[in-house]
């Protein structure tokens, strides 16, 4: 298939479509307008809804609405507006609504800057919005892994009925890398399929046709798109289905990437495009005779920690450089997951200045001598 | 025998929640009778129907309505309407909201469902109080009203005069049919239902933005008896908020 040369941005609108997206709500904002931009002239044409909505508040509600009618439904923003949705993320999670949310970020806290950044780690990964909750967190490194993420990141939220969230640094919407387009998937709402959401019911319905009944908790046949449980036993059996689904989650959706891992002495941990640049000193480094590989998360959440554990903890292993465009957020799990089996360093920058090969490599020789 | 009155079918068997007095429920009734009568009529098909219920009293509307319905965040109705309508433009949308809900935290999305012109209908239960909170000042508590956050009435020059939504949403170029009503006699429940169906019919007929105001007590909150309450409601809300519509695009 032909590559084209795509903006990052605009490649993973097209995917969004690609992948059967006919909603779109979103508001402007630095780094990722190009996103809602290239939506409203793109979704018309294949019979989609583009709307810019007043806030970002508004958008992620919009997106609830939608997609409680079964629709494949998508919103993007940066930071600060991803905060503004967080009231309506966490709606969405506990109404088990399937949708997409981008997260391009940028520097903050509050306004920041319009940068790339990786600060929005622990805000996508450990909660962000209020309630024991979990989102399918991807942190894509290229265009094209954005792009072939998204190809599943519906059919994902659908099979566990949870929001995903794409974790982007903003470099990735703003480069241009060429890419492969995936086909159109033609996707329509079936009732039968999505027993819970509102598609059409009628007093005098015969419930069974609906399939399933709404949940296992609700003994209403409509569509009933909702987070309260007032008493505490419904509400407790709530949250425990919510759990059984993270937990079977955790253990199919983990993905993750090794690079150069077999016999190094240092491994490095990053995601998105750090972990680019971390290979890029990888490579130089080992022409040095330096023995350095890379455990690169492709799922934030459910964050791989078994298959971190087994790359790194292994005799040659000496130790971890964690890198990160933050003061050290995913490196609270490679922390965890490792549970002190094997020294962590960290390294990164704050103001959104990614890190340059020379000083990734830098660190690595200073923990080769002991430094 | 014949049945000459029974329960309309676009409310569940549910058991209303509501304290004794609250007008909720009679609200509740003339919203789910309109739609009823619209498909009685042949006008909406049974199952073309989506509602969105708020937080407040009546967040548990999707428990009464018979029909698909949604669970809002706090004022983010017209929201979750709009996408909703989007989504499926071929059915009836309605949402039922508070004052707290729509003329405090939600401010911005219903001012701009109306300027977009959404062709969703709006139930807006006024009743001068955060009714589900035990009792605090709404943006809509009449001056001097004691509330639990006013306890020595509500000082103007502190905090403003009550906002009047149906007017202030009435100057919205989006906004088709604006009414205020109120259902505190026969005579006015009977013009409540005729502006709901209304609305609901404007909204059949690819109209914009609709939205009918209903004062409404809260004997609870306001501590006083149901009838109390409707005479306190006539006494000095209607003279506050006058009844009455306040734009119909369709009419002019
Ligand atoms: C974000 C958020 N803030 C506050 C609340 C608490 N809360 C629940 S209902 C309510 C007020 C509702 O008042 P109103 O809309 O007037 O409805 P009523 O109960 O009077 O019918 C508030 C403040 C909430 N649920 N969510
Ligand atoms: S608290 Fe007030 S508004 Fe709420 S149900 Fe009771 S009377 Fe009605
Ligand atoms: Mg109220």
């Amino acid at each position: 298939m032909a590559l084209t040369l795509m903006k990052g941005s605009e490649a993973i609108a097209e995917a969004a479509i690609r992948a059967g997206a006919r909603f779109f709500f979103g508001y402007p904002i630095t780094p990722q307008t190009e996103i809602p931009e290239y939506m409203s002239a793109r979704m018309p044409e294949v019979g989609g809804c583009f709307l810019q909505a007043e806030s970002e508040v508004a958008a992620i509600n919009m997106v609830y609405g939608a997609a409680g009618t079964g629709a494949r439904v998508i919103t993007s923003s940066s930071s600060p507006g991803v905060s503004l949705k967080q009231e309506g993320i966490s709606y969405c999670a506990g109404a088990q609504l399937p949708c997409v949310i981008l997260n391009v970020m940028r520097g903050g806290p509050g306004l920041g800057n319009i940068q790339a950044s990786q600060a929005d780690y622990f805000q996508g990964v450990k909660g962000g919005g209020n309630g024991d909750y979990h989102l399918l967190t991807y942190a894509p490194s290229s265009v094209q892994e954005a792009i072939d993420i998204m190809m599943f990141a519906f059919e994902k939220a659908e099979k566990y009925r949870m929001p995903v969230l794409f974790l982007a640094d903003g470099i990735i919407a703003q480069m241009m890398e060429p890419v492969e387009m995936p086909e159109m998937v033609e996707y329509k709402v079936d009732p039968e399929k999505k027993p819970w959401a509102c598609t059409g019911w009628k007093p005098g319905d015969d419930p069974a046709k609906r399939g399933v009944i709404n949940s296992i908790y609700i003994d209403t046949k409509r569509g009933v798109i909702n987070s309260i449980y007032i008493d505490t036993e419904s509400l407790s059996i709530h949250n425990e289905h919510l759990q059984a689904i993270y937990k079977e989650a955790k253990a199919n959706e983990q993905i993750w990437e090794n690079y150069k891992t077999e016999d190094a002495e240092f491994i490095i941990t990053a995601f998105g495009t750090v972990a680019r640049i971390a290979k890029t000193a990888i490579d130089e480094l080992r022409e040095q005779g330096v023995k350095v590989g890379l455990f690169r998360p492709i799922s934030v959440w459910p964050f791989p920690y078994d298959a971190m554990r087994e790359t790194i903890c292994r005799d040659q292993v000496k130790g971890v450089l964690d890198v990160e465009v933050n003061e050290g957020q995913m490196l609270e799990d490679v922390k965890l997951g490792l549970e002190g089996a094997k020294p962590v360093r960290f390294f990164g920058h704050l103001g959104s200045q990614f890190p340059t090969t020379d000083e990734i490599k830098s660190e690595i020789l200073a923990m080769k001598e002991g430094k | 025998m014949s049945v000459v009155f029974e329960r309309t079918k676009l409310l569940t068997d549910k058991q209303f929640h509501y304290c004794p007095g609250c007008n909720h429920g009679i609200i509740h009734r003339l919203v789910a009778e309109s739609i009823d009568e619209l498909i009685q009529e042949g006008k909406l098909e049974a199952g073309n129907v989506m509602g969105v219920a708020p937080v407040g009293c009546s967040v548990f509307a999707y428990d009464y309505f018979n029909c698909d319905m949604y669970e809002a965040a706090h004022g983010r109705a017209p929201a979750v309407a709009t996408g909703a309508k989007r989504a499926r433009p071929g059915t009836l949308v309605f949402t039922y909201q508070g004052d707290g809900d729509l003329a405090s935290i939600g401010t911005a999305e219903i001012v701009h469902a109306a300027h977009r012109g959404e062709k969703f209908v709006t139930i807006f239960v006024n009743n001068a109080i955060y009714g589900m909170t035990g009792g605090q000042m709404a943006p809509t508590t009449l001056v001097g009203q004691k509330t639990t956050t006013s306890p020595n009435g509500r000082d103007e020059a502190w905090c403003g005069a009550p906002i009047k939504i149906s007017e202030m949403l009435s100057e919205i170029p989006g906004a088709y049919y604006i009414e205020r009503c109120a259902v505190n006699t026969n005579a006015n429940i009977l013009k409540t239902k005729k502006a709901i169906k209304k609305a609901f019919q404007y909204q059949l007929d690819g109209k914009g933005f609709c939205l009918i105001e209903v004062l409404s007590t809260c004997p609870t909150n306001w501590g006083l008896s149901p009838v109390e309450a409707m005479t306190w409601l006539e006494e000095n809300m209607i003279p506050y908020y006058p009844l009455g519509v306040k734009k119909d695009k369709g009419a002019e």
